[in-house]
């Protein structure tokens, strides 16, 4: 391996690293702003300056590309000096209003400025003001904060792929702007927050709040999407104040999607924090006996072998196996998860999961959607989509509707029937995708939430089979999700065949002949007048659709406000912290199933989380790991089916407002008020 | 002084026929197929022997810089030519390529086909207009005769000249900025390396010249190296357009040999300073971003690159800025500090905020408005620019101020003291 001397110190490299980096492998620390791991090289902040053998002048490290034998020193005073310049012209129009700036505290200019720059100003002239650009209800902006490092402008370039940032104007008069003071069009805008190593870009929902130390910080998973983000959650006493991204090679890089981090004002709104029971069709608060006493009562004059238990978006995995086992205790096994029907292939997890993995994505250079809008579906997972494409010229070829993505894709058709030209190798796109080195299918739930979804599966398998790069280590059919709650509770066989082919129908008929008792697992997707004549218990966290309708409320806590294990898209196994207490007379719903199976006398074995835990891994292996997913290549359904033709309809109509929790926020409801409905007006 | 038979632009001022006939009798085009086919390394060689300096500002040895280019890299190569002139003073390339524009071409040619190019782009400044018109022409006409394009010349080299108008920015003539121009982007250098030799215009290797350093390529093969190194000096050899202007009774643009002493130059060519030569207060040598000379230097400093170094100058453009002693010296520098604070391209830190900074300096110097360790700030912030920034733009903007407070510090402590006085009264 080449070396490099750093300050004395000889250090190897890898092959394409910059001095930078190769500094950080010394230990010596550079200080930076305009350089980002994740985004292109600008140089343009020039803090990073350090001195290089035989240059005559300074050299910036993070663009400079380290050499094998080259001398580098990083705390000469030539450095010393050149760092204390540029601390110093960014200071001098920057307004040093820290004390009423949100970014105080976790401010990069702030805490270099004190480890580089001077103890005083010697600018005596006056400062620049810059006026403030809109970007919409999510970024707040006081511009003439910025330092101009461009981070924002690359990130929406490369990363969100929108051309809505830029940098206007030369010299003293360069702005960064939004051109026509609009709301930034992605998904991913917020990320220009967490980029912006000053206090330009803010949070405007959190604006004011609160101050970075007396916030109290856990480490987590978004449970919003089906890719599990890793965040760290930010609160003070039980209110969630903010969400920022923890970096996951593995599933979310260094990003964030909107809703992740700004749908959390919906978590203090429309909370459930008491017991509910119905009382001549109006809820009324009661208390946890009576609403259990009632509960064992109605499932024993209706039938307790008849009890349905459905899940919802949010469900983690001790609930799933709780209400499974309690059911089963029951004598009934009357349970799913697959609200939307989508189809699987039972006893196939190949046919839910995501099985290339995430990262697998960057290495792509063919993709084929069926049926699917990542942007929306996983906006995280795009980003990576919208990587490959831009590394490795990526070819995407679309079956469903004309969508929106921030990249260019080749439409096929906009029903199913664009499954039999990939087959058949009939357009141009499908014979490349053949070709190709790395290929990946990925099949949204609008292409399998119908009857002909399992041979939907089938094909694609077949396909995927005949693919170059299929192999024992890697398997290019991939189902995408939408909710964090589905593969965990398909591992866990919480699924029915009953409810296949058309989930609302088997539904209401069984309903209509049954009047079963029904547990909603906080289930708000599905009309309320599906369940007319059965006595629904809602465990849930918020008020939305169907706890309105329910007979039982039981409040339970949000994924904030416990400790839960998931499974992700690609079947990895997440753990969530709680971040502070539950609101009010909330119980975990392993807790409330524990407690019915005393008094129905079930036997349910467990009696702590621990218990829980260990029946997850009794049953599936998978749990054992966290943070691992172990994925299989085998595609033994694989099948030449024929398909009739069916026409696509993506299942999200507002990105923003998706579920029980961004749907009680007011932060999302101006999104898809400026955003989405302006989008459409326009 | 140059004896006219030694002079590479013959039309310099305009007097002959500047189209494909009258360059011809000045004999351009005239064995440009014999000079091809002496092979690309034989031209660079010559070219490296004959040390020819660039005539752009930074004055790199041009063979050298020729020979960075590639023998097989698998990509197109281009040459670039920089025709973007707004370097304040300069007006020599214009000359010539409104007077001699095959001159050009025909360098364009030989020095394309040396680095294996076979697309040329000529990046012209906005406000050239009738330049740009007559070199458009010019390239029309050598399309017709087949001197390029297809088969150019009958050499079996194919070879294509574009011209492309810049829109008036002074930071598109630095050549990593010209080359975002010129890719449609804004003009903002590029961070080196990669270096355009590697990676240039659309990523490929590229050269980018200055005009004057092209189009005396192809009299320097014709004549040969030792001629062009006859004249001048060891590493300062040869012929340069001066351009004069300023106080002086005769401004012009005259090629000389390198090396002409700057009171010869001015006395001969400019016809002596206005109110004559004790009337000198000081000189700008090359350019707007080369620091001052005051007179005491000019009296006896030789108009070369390192002649001018040594006296901690530079040659610069050649574009030699006379100022008599009716000139507001603080004023005139306080004047090109806006235009670099105007023209700061604002991408990165020292040259973004420093420009500004320096001017509002200056301006307070002007009127003595300041203190006198207000002086040591402002030379602090010029030091602070220079060598930190991604361009040269930063040093160009911070010399010239250096050069004043060398050369003419009491001057400004003066106005200091004046101003206090005043304020006081």
């Amino acid at each position: 391996m080449p070396t490099i001397t750093i300050d004395n110190k000889k250090v190897e490299f890898e092959d394409g690293m910059t001095v930078m980096q190769a500094c950080e492998l010394a230990g010596a620390e550079i200080p930076r702003f305009c350089y980002h791991e994740k985004l292109s090289i600008a140089g343009n902040c020039r803090m990073c300056l350090v001195e290089m053998e035989k240059a005559p002048k300074p050299i910036a490290s993070c663009a400079m590309p380290a050499g094998d034998g080259m001398v580098i020193k990083t705390n000469t005073e030539t450095v010393q000096k050149a760092r204390k310049g540029v601390m110093e012209f960014l200071l001098i129009n920057h307004p040093l209003d820290c004390p009423i700036c949100d970014q105080g505290g976790e401010c990069d200019l702030q805490d270099q400025a004190l480890h580089y720059g001077f103890d005083k100003s010697r600018y005596e002239e006056n400062k620049r003001a810059v006026k403030n650009k809109h970007m919409g209800p999510l970024v707040s902006t006081i511009m003439t904060r910025c330092i101009h490092c461009t981070r924002c402008v690359r990130f929406s370039t490369e990363v969100a792929g929108v051309d809505d940032l830029g940098l206007l104007g030369r010299g003293e008069n360069a702005e960064i702007t939004t051109y026509l003071e609009k709301t930034i069009d992605s998904e991913l805008s917020g990320n220009v927050i967490d980029l912006c190593p000053v206090g330009a870009l803010t949070n405007k929902p959190y604006a004011f709040k609160s101050r970075p130390w007396e916030l109290h910080k856990t480490e987590t998973h978004d449970v919003l999407d089906g890719v599990g983000s890793s965040i760290r959650v930010d609160t003070r006493g039980k209110q969630v104040l903010r969400v920022l991204p923890r970096i996951n090679e593995d599933t979310n890089e260094e990003w964030i999607n909107d809703k992740t981090r700004f749908a959390i004002d919906g978590l203090s709104k429309q909370r459930l924090d008491k017991v509910y029971i119905k009382n001549e069709n109006k809820l009324m608060v009661t208390d946890w006996n009576t609403a259990l006493k009632k509960i064992k009562d109605e499932l024993d004059i209706r039938g307790k072998e008849k009890t349905i238990t459905l899940s919802g978006k949010f469900t983690d995995t001790e609930t799933i196996i709780a209400a499974k086992l309690f059911s089963e205790g029951l004598g009934s096994s009357l349970y799913d998860c697959r609200f939307d029907n989508a189809q699987i292939i039972h006893g196939e997890s190949e046919s839910y999961k995501f099985n290339s993995s995430i990262q697998e994505i960057e290495n792509a250079d063919s993709i084929l959607l069926v049926g699917s809008n990542p942007r929306w579906e996983a906006s995280v997972l795009n980003a990576r989509i919208r990587k490959a494409y831009i590394n490795n010229n990526c070819k995407i070829g679309l079956i469903g509707p004309d969508i929106d993505l921030n990249y260019a894709y080749t439409k096929i058709s906009n029903s199913l029937s664009g499954l039999d030209d990939i087959k058949q190798k009939k357009s141009e796109f499908s014979k490349n995708f053949y070709n190709s080195k790395n290929p990946l299918i990925i099949i949204g739930t609008s292409a399998i939430n119908n009857s002909q979804g399992a041979a939907v599966l089938k094909l694609c398998a077949d396909i995927a089979k005949k693919l170059p790069n299929y192999s024992n280590a890697l398997n290019p059919l991939n189902v995408l999700n939408q909710d964090i709650s589905r593969v965990g509770a398909l591992e866990l066989g919480f699924v029915n065949k009953y409810f296949d082919e058309n989930f609302i129908y088997n539904l209401r008929e069984n309903i209509k002949i049954n009047k079963p008792v029904i547990f909603l697992l906080g289930l708000d997707e599905i009309d309320p007048k599906t369940f007319e004549g059965a006595f629904i218990v809602y465990l849930g966290h918020h008020g939305d659709l169907n706890a309105h309708h329910a007979d039982i409320v039981l409040p339970t806590p949000a994924y904030t406000e416990k400790t839960s294990t998931f499974m992700n898209i690609e079947g990895r196994v997440i753990q969530t912290s709680r971040c502070h207490n539950p609101f009010g007379e909330a119980k975990e719903e392993w807790k409330i199933f524990r407690a019915l199976s005393n008094l129905l006398n079930c036997s349910i074995k467990f009696n702590n989380l621990n218990d829980v835990r260990k029946q997850l891994i009794e049953i599936n292996k998978n749990f054992l790991e966290i943070m691992e997913c172990n994925n299989s290549a085998n595609l033994s359904f694989a099948s030449a089916e024929v398909i009739n033709d069916h026409n696509i309809a993506y299942n999200i109509s507002n990105f923003y407002m998706n579920d029980s929790i961004s749907r009680s926020s007011e932060t999302m409801a101006k999104c898809t008020n400026e955003i989405l409905n302006k989008a459409q007006a326009s | 002084m140059l004896r006219e038979e030694d002079k590479i632009f013959k039309n310099l001022y305009g007097f002959d026929d500047w189209s494909l006939k009258g360059a011809k009798q000045r004999e351009v085009w005239s064995n440009t197929k014999e000079i091809i086919e002496k092979g690309s390394d034989f031209i660079v060689e010559e070219i490296k022997s004959s040390q020819l300096r660039g005539r752009g500002g930074a004055g790199f040895p041009a063979g050298l810089k020729w020979s960075f280019m590639p023998k097989d890299s698998g990509k197109p190569h281009y040459l670039v030519v920089n025709a973007d002139e707004s370097e304040p003073g300069t007006c020599k390339d214009r000359e010539i390529m409104r007077n001699d524009p095959h001159l050009l071409l025909e360098g364009c040619l030989v020095a394309g086909f040396a680095m294996h190019a076979n697309a040329c782009y000529i990046y012209i400044r906005g406000e050239y207009y009738s330049e740009a018109s007559n070199l458009q022409k010019a390239i029309d006409e050598a399309y017709a005769n087949n001197l390029i394009g297809k088969n150019a010349c009958g050499t079996n080299w194919d070879y294509d000249i574009y011209l492309h108008r810049g829109a008036g920015a002074y930071i598109c003539g630095e050549e990593t900025a010209l080359l975002e121009s010129l890719e449609g982007k804004k003009g903002q250098p590029r961070l080196k390396p990669p270096f355009p030799a590697g990676a240039g215009l659309y990523g490929c290797p590229t050269t980018v010249t200055n005009v004057e350093t092209i189009a005396v390529a192809p009299t320097i093969i014709r004549r040969g190296a030792s001629w062009f190194n006859s004249l001048g000096r060891e590493n300062n050899t040869g012929t340069k357009i001066f351009s004069i202007s300023g106080h002086v009774n005769n401004p012009c643009n005259v090629e000389e040999e390198m090396g002409i002493g700057l009171k010869e130059l001015i006395e001969t060519h400019a016809g002596g300073v206005i109110g004559g030569w004790d009337n000198l207060l000081a000189v700008i040598p090359g350019g707007a971003s080369v620091p001052l000379i005051p007179k005491s230097i000019c009296d006896s400093v030789k108009m070369d690159f390192d002649s001018l170094k040594e006296v901690q100058s530079g040659l610069g453009t050649a574009a030699v800025i006379v100022m008599n002693k009716s000139t507001d010296i603080v004023d005139a520098i306080c004047r090109l500090s806006h235009f670099y604070k105007h023209e700061s391209c604002g991408q990165c830190t020292p040259c973004r905020e420093g420009t500004g900074w320096m001017f509002r300096m200056m301006e307070k110097m002007v009127k003595g408005n300041a203190e006198v360790n207000d002086i040591d700030k402002l030379l602090d912030v010029t030091k602070q620019i220079e060598g930190h920034t991604i361009c040269a733009l930063g040093d160009a903007a911070a010399w010239p101020i250096q050069g004043l407070m060398r050369h003419f510090r009491s001057e400004v402590e003066r106005r200091i003291k004046e101003n206090r006085i005043s304020e006081v009264a």
